[in-house]
């Protein structure tokens, strides 16, 4: 039975989960009160350490203990002993599980008190009075460059990369551009903090997370306490945002779990707001020294780039922001190189689009110096040096169509009105500029499953364990469920976020949709094989006797393709059968391309900016992005997603920062309203096109993921904007007002 | 959050003598007070609910001014017909302050009291803050001090007991003093009237003492003189995002202008001290001359005079300068809709 590709499922127009959410239906992590007896329910808090390095002489506890409500308090002194040795795949963090009375950064979790509220546990916390024998702490890394080294651990990409000789491509440029740019530590803040409900049934593990990956946690808890995978479940059906910060597992959860075991209760564990930054990670801060080489008419001979990040004492995080010179741009060679500074601070971690979305930021400004000492119109630029395959490992990409990108959205912006000379545009007492920059981000996918049953009166179930981070997973895989047969979308369950679902990836890296859908189409396409035998097999079908190849299905229907009068309503097969669903498992695992072919998505990003003269203040009236991401999936959580990159980014530009205090090494700005994300005010019209051109050589479904994408580039058209406004270029992030009068 | 005993008061007098136990604290909109308390930075014993007590109008004084009741919400201020005809300085300053959210809930008296934004305060894991605890030391001084200040301050060294370089953030308060306003309170001695320009203290040697207003002494109204800047106010705020943050720093300016002649002048800057910053000398340079750019910067300058700028902070300096001339240029050219939030 041949699987039609070409035809796009028929979209939902609103979430699968939209109205259980606006109603406050939709259960959250903390939310759950079941199936545990709801009085049961105690409440812990973490207390942190509020030095930057040292150990913990002692914790004197009596006040606290005899605080009304309390429970239990686990400190270094009495927690349980847990399986020993360092973390591995899939729990890569270096966890703080009160096994050690080291402290290696201030905020780093010390101790848990477990109490019938939350207010008293909190209460109770306060009264711990903890002595510490401190250390002399490194904080700030950006003073200690020299101790700058490689990274233990690079990842998949290695810490230093050379193609071509460098040294003479700059020998023989017209024109070189090279500068030093900054980007600052980022904290993740989902809306919903991070939580936990856990509670023991025997010897089974029941665990309530919010979680990018739900089998991660479940295979980490297993290995940290040391039983068997099966006997943990993690249930996790809608998260409140997450952006890497959720996709490994980080120290509360065990806590929680260690907590529920010692009190023999179900055991609740929420982060506070503050406790957001640091011991769950973060986007280090990376300097990054560019120096790119041309040829008078624009061709790149040498790119290089050396970048210096801070990484944890507990642990190293490569933040790849060297990636996008390797290959975005066809230079004759490049090198770079990525090194890590050691400082007392929490372990970073993945963060939304984690290496491109700073190395966009800061490549995509020396393109525009390049442009502009080459007198070029930066777009220009960017096609004098288009990469027609991936200069980095030298073979094909899957499908490219960035150049179409560019002409679209400077057509939709209106790029051709932009003046070159910067500070010439002016509005009332506003200076005007434009500005635009690649966006990039690799196509990944993994192994997935998915389950999908035909049900009673025409409905449909699919299931994967997969998690739906408030980005469309639950609308996407209704309609692709649902296209398998030709029924309606809204006539699909879905089920997700629940461990005892068939495996699927983390949602990170862009991949869910690319990875589960081709899963749910494989199901689909052995359910209607089996739902075809069934009809075959049943004399009172239609299709009594067929063959299972001569049928097809379509709008809740077999039929015969050889005579398509001849149908079996697939209500009346199911009812047939007895009501008895039909169900039937699927699978799929990255395409063979994947190792001769390199998959990618792209966009272009044009920004108008007003910079008041007096104020200095930035406000970024117009965003216009065209993104090739192959096929969109459904207009309203694509489109959506993209434009939450977008808004993302320029906070990246103008707003975000955690500012570390330099003795105590503690955030000092961990709150919301110091910790500035923009509001509604910051953020003016924004333009989303996708090209929708289906990338099939990726993935029969042609859907490349897009979940990271528009954050990139899009900071550096905002840079880019203010320097055509101003004049002024600003080479370290966020662009405060106060950056820009001193500049 | 320690526990505390909770009392509604309905009269002034009772909520006074509630007041006057140890460790009381009065709630009004509860939106800074309750924050605290959830960071354990304040720990009240009991407290006073006022919400309930009748201070909620605003009305014209005999004189020619304005009385506004403690409890009178932000955003009704703000939207007061009086107060946008006769004050637009206060309304453009409340309304550039805060959230919608928030400034439904926050009153006039507690903006009044509104502590600082500093990091070192609010976060009682930071153990040196002489406001929070007196005698710990300051950590904003050698810490990361973008927003402190750089006029008024007490800074005898990160380690000394007197040392604070904190800031006042209230928007609202920038307004009230260039607008000479004064504030009536009630306590167990009876009613008194202090004006607004020694209603806040700098930190001098005690940071942990706000204000001249006692323990036991309730805020129960704010009178205006009667309005002189009415057609050339402008409050400026400048910021790191369009809304919902603290100023950077900021400027309330208020012109009496007679035929582009300045007759007096109401001129106050935020962000840089401890409490609003008036300098009467700086207010001298303008009044009797013509309204134009020479003249506000030798106001600026005046208003700067012998500021300190820290490691991060040091622009605030030139910042509040440019500021300042800029707010006085948008007020000479006529009272404007303003900036909104």
């Amino acid at each position: 039975m041949a699987t039609d590709t070409s035809t796009p499922a028929k979209e939902l127009n609103h979430r699968y989960e939209g109205i259980a959410k606006v109603t406050g239906k939709a259960k959250y992590a903390a939310e759950f009160s079941q199936p545990f007896p709801k009085a049961n329910l105690l409440y812990a808090y973490i207390v942190q350490a509020t030095i930057p390095n040292g150990t913990i002489a002692s914790i004197d506890r009596y006040a606290a203990d005899l605080a009304p409500g309390v429970i239990a308090i686990l400190t270094p002194f009495n927690a349980p002993k847990l399986n020993p040795g360092t973390p591995e795949p899939p729990a890569r963090r270096n966890l703080s599980l009160l096994q050690y009375k080291d402290v290696h950064y201030n905020g780093q979790p010390i101790a848990v008190v477990v109490a019938k509220s939350l207010n008293e546990a909190k209460t109770a916390a306060q009264l711990l009075k903890v002595k510490y024998d401190a250390k002399p702490a490194q904080i700030l890394y950006r003073q200690r460059l020299v101790d700058a080294r490689w990274p233990k651990n690079p990842g998949k990409e290695p810490a230093g990369n050379h193609r071509g000789d460098v040294q003479a491509g700059f020998a023989k440029s017209a024109v070189t551009v090279e500068q030093t740019y900054i980007t600052p530590i980022q904290h993740h803040n989902p809306m919903e903090p991070h939580a936990t409900i856990a509670w023991w049934e025997g010897e089974e593990l029941n665990v309530y997370d919010s979680t990018q990956y739900i089998s991660g946690v479940k295979m980490s808890l297993a290995k940290i306490l040391d039983i068997p995978v099966d006997y943990v479940r993690v249930v996790d059906p809608v998260v409140g945002g997450g952006f890497g910060s959720k996709g490994s597992m980080w120290s509360h959860v065990p806590l929680c779990v260690m907590a529920a075991k010692v009190t023999g209760k179900p055991v609740k564990l929420v982060l506070e707001r503050e406790q957001m930054f640091g011991p769950v990670g973060g986007r280090p801060s990376t300097i990054n020294k560019i120096k790119l080489g041309a040829s008078a008419d624009g061709k790149l001979l040498a790119m290089q780039q050396d970048v210096l990040m801070n990484a944890s004492v507990m642990e190293d995080f490569t933040e790849h922001s060297a990636g996008p010179t390797k290959n975005l741009y066809m230079s004759e060679s490049n090198s770079v190189t990525e090194k890590v500074v050691e400082v007392n601070l929490g372990v970073s971690t993945f963060m939304r689009a984690p290496g491109e979305a700073p190395g966009t930021a800061v490549l995509e400004i020396a393109m525009d110096e390049l442009a502009e000492k080459l007198k070029m119109d930066p777009v220009q630029l960017r096609v004098v040096n288009y990469a027609e395959k991936d200069p980095s490992h030298d073979r094909p990409w899957t499908d490219k169509h960035l150049r179409d990108c560019y002409t679209q959205a400077a057509e939709r912006f209106g790029w051709s009105k932009r003046s070159p000379t910067p500070g010439t545009v002016t509005e009332d007492n506003a200076l005007i500029g434009y500005g635009m920059a690649t966006a990039t981000y690799p196509a990944n996918r993994s192994a997935a499953q998915a389950v999908v049953r035909m049900l009673p009166g025409g409905k449909m179930f699919v299931g994967s364990g997969t998690q739906d981070l408030g980005t469309g997973t639950y609308t996407i895989m209704a309609q692709q469920a649902a296209a398998g047969l030709g029924i309606d979308p809204t006539l699909v369950e879905v089920r997700l976020g629940d461990s005892t679902l068939p495996k699927a990836p983390v949602s990170g890296g862009s991949q869910s949709s690319a990875s589960v859908l081709p899963a749910i189409q494989d199901a689909t396409t052995q359910l209607k094989l089996k739902l075809a035998d069934l009809a075959i097999a049943d004399a009172a079908s239609p299709l009594h006797g067929l063959k299972t190849l001569d049928i097809e299905a379509k709008d809740g229907k077999l039929f015969n393709k050889s005579d398509p009068s001849q149908t079996d309503n697939l209500v009346d097969l199911i009812a047939r059968n007895g009501n008895k669903p039909v169900e039937a498992s699927g699978s799929a695992e990255p395409s063979e391309s994947k190792d001769s072919m390199t998959s990618n998505s792209w966009g272009a990003v044009f920004v108008e900016v007003a910079v008041d003269k007096d104020t200095h203040m930035v406000k970024v009236r117009r965003v216009v992005g065209t993104y090739d991401i192959g096929r969109l999936l459904n207009r309203k959580t694509g489109l959506n997603q993209l434009m939450g990159g977008v808004v993302w980014a320029i906070s990246f530009a103008l707003y975000e920062e955690a500012h570390i205090d330099p003795v105590y090494g503690r955030v000092a700005n961990e709150s919301l309203a110091e910790y500035h994300v923009p509001v509604n005010a910051d953020i003016g019209t924004i333009d989303i096109t996708v090209l929708d051109i289906p990338d099939v050589k990726f993935n029969p479904i042609g859907s490349r993921g897009i979940g990271e994408i528009g954050i990139t580039g899009a900071a550096a058209a905002v840079a880019n904007a203010i320097y055509n406004a101003t004049g002024k270029r600003i080479r370290e992030y966020p662009i405060t007002p106060d950056k820009i009068m001193l500049a | 959050m320690n526990t505390f005993s909770y009392e509604r008061a309905t009269a002034t007098e009772s909520a006074i003598h509630a007041g006057s136990a140890k460790g009381a604290k009065f709630l009004a909109g509860g939106t800074n007070l309750v924050d605290l308390m959830k960071y354990g930075v304040e720990s009240p014993t009991a407290l006073v609910d006022i919400n309930h007590i009748e201070l909620k109008d605003i009305v014209a004084a005999s004189d020619g001014g304005v009385k506004i009741g403690a409890l009178v919400k932000n955003s009704d201020l703000a939207d007061h017909p009086l107060i946008k005809a006769r004050y637009p300085l206060l309304s453009q300053a409340l309304l550039s302050g805060a959230s919608p959210q928030l400034r439904n809930m926050a009153t006039t008296g507690g903006n009044l009291l509104q502590r600082t934004r500093c990091y070192y305060f609010s976060d009682i894991s930071f153990p040196a803050c002489n406001k929070r605890e007196p005698g710990t030391g300051c950590a904003a001084i050698k810490g990361y001090n973008r927003i402190h200040a750089i006029l008024g301050q007490s800074d005898k060294g990160s380690a000394s007991g007197e040392s604070c370089i904190a800031t006042n953030p209230s928007d609202m308060n920038v307004a009230l003093a260039a607008l000479d306003a004064k504030i009536e309170v009630e306590g167990p001695r009876g009613k008194r009237t202090i004006p607004f320009v020694e209603f806040h203290r700098l930190p001098g040697s005690t940071p942990w003492i706000e204000t001249t207003l006692k323990a036991d002494e309730l805020i129960v109204a704010v009178t205006l003189p009667p309005a002189k800047f009415s057609k050339n106010a402008y409050y400026l705020k400048i910021r790191d995002r369009n809304s919902y943050a603290f100023a950077l720093i900021s400027v309330a300016a208020g012109l009496e202008l007679e035929g582009g002649q300045i007759k007096s002048a109401g001129l106050a800057l935020g962000g840089v001290a401890l409490k609003p910053w008036r300098r009467e000398g700086a207010e001298m340079t303008l009044i009797g001359k013509a309204a134009g750019p020479e003249v506000f910067q030798e106001a600026a300058a005046a208003l700067l005079k012998d500021a300190k700028g820290y490691e991060h902070n040091a622009f605030k300096i030139e910042m509040a300068k440019q500021g300042v001339v800029r707010a006085l240029t948008l007020a000479s050219q006529g009272t404007t809709e303003g900036m909104q939030a």
